[in-house]
């Protein structure tokens, strides 16, 4: 790691006690390198998303050092899209520009451009109720990208799309990840492996107990997917080395 | 009045039935005009009576919906001041019980006793914004805690300012709750500005509790029912008035029923 260029944003032995669980979160010691696309995986309550909100500077750490996104631009999309209900998407898009001071002519006009970029040039005027779930999530992640972040948090965002809407979605991430110049780097918090070597270059498995990292699997390939990477062998060896740390990570809690 | 027709047509059938069987009882049994007047009676004295408990109809309604707009500002205000800090919140949420848990009829005299006699009208809308102003407080309040976490993490992540979080946020956030509080405040206001016109027993007020009274104290019964429908068709007007408002919030939020 010694030729690593500097980490868009990093955590160096991050700890977080959480009011009424025995064992805390962490030590995390994780780093997102700038443009990489980067999966987190681990069981359930294994501290993905607080590793998240670390990296965000939304929440802080007890012990160890936490570098949230030095350039401060710092996009995120939760697990449901989140949209404002009262407000056409074109305004939920904007609203991340407006509320750092852009005016609000130009920033509706860099909303209109993500929006156009995702695929949702013509629904601008929609309120968020009239779209469906895959164009909701499609609105999120171009107000995450509106901002042109360097550092893109996505926390379990397609988990309840279905698989159709769910790969369209990992290619428009794609997408918009290859345009950019520079490439925002990406952390992707998932539970499905294959979802997980699919979109990233690296995917890092947490322990479920303490959320420590228990391996880091490079995925073949390269980024954004041809279309039949799926049936390539390489992408099955390392579907399978995760699944297999994962299975490790998850007996632990077990023993 | 909700649901579909059939269910809609069996409680207009329900009166019909109740009505009918009050009008054929009280014929049958003699009872006198004085002590249960029949529906047709109680109908004549609503055509007869108008020129009286019209104008006084429309005077309760007036001031109930001063009550309830003054309740609105106060109670919004207050929810608002209570929302922005846990100290502000602790010192208005008691006063508000108090205030709620304290019967209007008791306060009553006290509160025309300050106003004054010879300004009913004020102290009947003072009394009604007393009555109405917990719950509107009490909705607004939850509605603006109330906001989507992920929401509020978004405008943390983006350096949100106070007001921009409060406007853009909390507020809009706040409105299908708000409404609601505005719904139970509506029918409180009337209730209030019923009783404070009891208290306040003169004819100053002119409105339609003390026409009620008035109907009552010269046996009238005919006319003091006439009067109670009047009551009872206001506060149907009301909810369904701010039931309209409550269902356009709630389609726009998506929150349909």
């Amino acid at each position: 790691m010694a030729e690593t260029p500097a980490p868009v944003a990093a955590l160096d032995g991050a700890v977080v006690r959480f009011a009424g669980r025995a064992r805390p979160v962490g030590p995390l010691t994780l780093s997102v390198r700038p443009g990489e696309i980067l999966a987190l995986v681990g069981a359930s309550g294994a501290g993905k998303s607080t590793a998240l909100s670390l990296l965000a500077g939304l929440r802080d750490a007890e012990e160890g050092g936490v570098r949230p996104g030095p350039a401060g631009r710092v996009g995120m999309v939760f697990q449901s899209p989140t949209l404002a209900p009262w407000i056409d998407v074109l305004t939920n898009v904007a609203l991340p520009l407006e509320l750092a001071g852009t005016p609000r002519e130009a920033a509706r006009d860099r909303a209109r451009a993500a929006l156009t970029a995702v695929g949702l040039g013509d629904r601008t005027g929609a309120l968020p109720r009239q779209l469906s779930g895959g164009m909701a999530m499609r609105a999120a992640l171009a107000r995450a990208l509106v901002i042109d972040p360097d550092l893109l948090l996505l926390d379990e965002p397609f988990a309840a799309l279905d698989t159709v809407t769910r790969r369209r979605l990992i290619e428009a991430l794609h997408t918009q990840w290859a345009v950019r110049a520079p490439r925002p780097a990406v952390v992707f918090v998932t539970h499905d492996v294959e979802e997980a070597v699919y979109l990233a270059g690296r995917v890092v498995v947490l322990g479920s107990g303490d959320g420590q990292v228990r391996a880091e699997i490079a995925c073949p390939g390269l980024l954004p997917r041809r279309a039949d990477h799926r049936a390539d062998p390489a992408f099955r060896v390392a579907v399978d080395a995760v699944a297999e740390a994962l299975a490790v990570a998850m007996d632990e809690v077990a023993a | 009045m909700r649901g579909p027709w059939p269910e809609r047509l069996a409680g207009l059938v329900a009166i019909g039935l109740l009505l009918a069987a009050w009008e054929i009882g009280c014929r049958a049994l003699a009872v006198p005009a004085y002590l249960l007047p029949p529906p047709s009676a109680v109908a004549r004295a609503l055509v007869e009576a108008a020129p009286r408990l019209l104008p006084s109809a429309g005077q309760t309604f007036l001031q109930a919906m001063q009550a309830l707009a003054l309740a609105a500002v106060v109670g919004g205000a207050a929810a608002v001041a209570a929302s922005l800090h846990p100290a502000a919140r602790g010192a208005i949420r008691p006063l508000a019980v108090i205030l709620q848990v304290t019967p209007v009829v008791a306060i009553a005299p006290l509160v025309i006793l300050w106003v004054g006699l010879d300004r009913a009208q004020l102290s009947v809308v003072l009394l009604a914004t007393a009555v109405a102003v917990f719950p509107v407080f009490s909705g607004a309040l939850t509605g603006l805690t109330s906001a989507d976490p992920d929401l509020e993490r978004l405008f943390d992540l983006h350096g949100a300012s106070a007001v921009d979080r409060l406007v853009r946020l909390r507020l809009p956030s706040s409105l299908p709750f708000a409404v609601e509080g505005l719904r139970v405040g509506a029918g409180l206001a009337v209730v209030g500005a019923v009783v404070a016109e009891f208290v306040a027993g003169t004819g100053a007020t002119q409105g339609l509790a003390w026409r009620i009274l008035e109907a009552g104290n010269r046996l009238r019964t005919a006319e003091l029912m006439a009067g109670l429908v009047w009551l009872t068709l206001m506060g149907l007007g009301l909810n369904l008035g701010v039931g309209l408002v409550e269902a356009a919030v709630r389609r726009r939020f998506g929150l349909v029923r």
